[in-house]
């Protein structure tokens, strides 16, 4: 048995680093189309709170997880969606804004974080109500 | 900036934070050192790429693709509607509180004392 969960464990971690492969080409993909050399950095902003709704609606969703195989599942949660979003982006962009405009700093916070919260609620909203029409 | 170094790096920035989450055991705690230490590094990493001590490829595969990968919003701003959702109110704050101010800061000092 535990060589089981051994092996599991193993598939696990290569699915979640499969996905975040793709998460980070899609994260740089989209700083290419958006491009990054804004005062304000809205590109970051978009893929973060993209990805807030993407994961509570994956999270959320009533039959997703069922249908998906543990190792799919994870794939695209910890994978794609965690990979494609990103924390430290954000947190280095926030100190350069706070050089030149602090209050644009402020509102890129203020964005992202409550932002991030409403577009989790959103995904989980839509996720349940899609649940409702079946 | 080469794509294949990017997809390599956010391998195993996913494949880590996944370990931490794993190992962490508790929720938010994975999470909140994957967004610290990952910041840190980027922090790191940017002074590094600026004064162009290191090459521009390592800054795709570690900057973009590891700490890009490693460190995420998603599961974060979910982890904090969570605690909204069952009323933990004053561990929400104090998560997000955390996470920001201790990222911010570290991110500052690194640029302050070295760039």
């Amino acid at each position: 048995m535990p060589r089981l969960q051994k092996c599991m464990n193993i598939k696990l971690y290569l699915a979640a680093g499969t996905g975040g492969m793709f998460g980070a080409i899609a994260r740089y993909g989209i700083s290419v189309l958006f491009g990054t050399d804004h005062i304000f950095p809205y590109t970051t902003l978009f893929i973060n709170l993209s990805g807030c709704f993407l994961i509570s609606f994956l999270l959320y969703h009533p039959s997703l997880k069922q249908k998906l195989s543990p190792e799919l599942f994870a794939a695209f949660s910890v994978g794609v969606i965690g990979a494609f979003t990103t924390f430290s982006t954000f947190a280095v962009e926030t100190i350069q804004l706070m050089n030149s405009h602090m209050l644009l700093a402020a509102v890129y916070i203020l964005l992202s974080v409550a932002g991030g919260i409403l577009f989790c609620m959103l995904g989980f909203k839509v996720a349940s109500r899609k649940w409702n029409i079946q | 900036m080469n794509i294949f170094l990017i997809a390599i790096g956010g391998f195993f920035g996913s494949a880590a934070r996944f370990y931490l989450s794993v190992k962490a055991n508790k929720r938010l705690i994975g999470t909140w050192t994957a967004n610290i230490s990952g910041s840190f590094l980027l922090a790191v990493l940017l002074v590094l790429s600026e004064k162009e001590i290191t090459p521009e490829w390592l800054w795709g595969l570690l900057g973009i693709g590891f700490c890009g990968s490693y460190t995420t919003f998603s599961t974060f701003g979910n982890e904090a509607l969570q605690l909204i959702i069952s009323n933990q109110y004053k561990k929400a704050l104090g998560y997000i509180l955390s996470s920001l101010i201790i990222s911010i800061v570290i991110v500052f000092s690194v640029f302050r004392l070295f760039l």
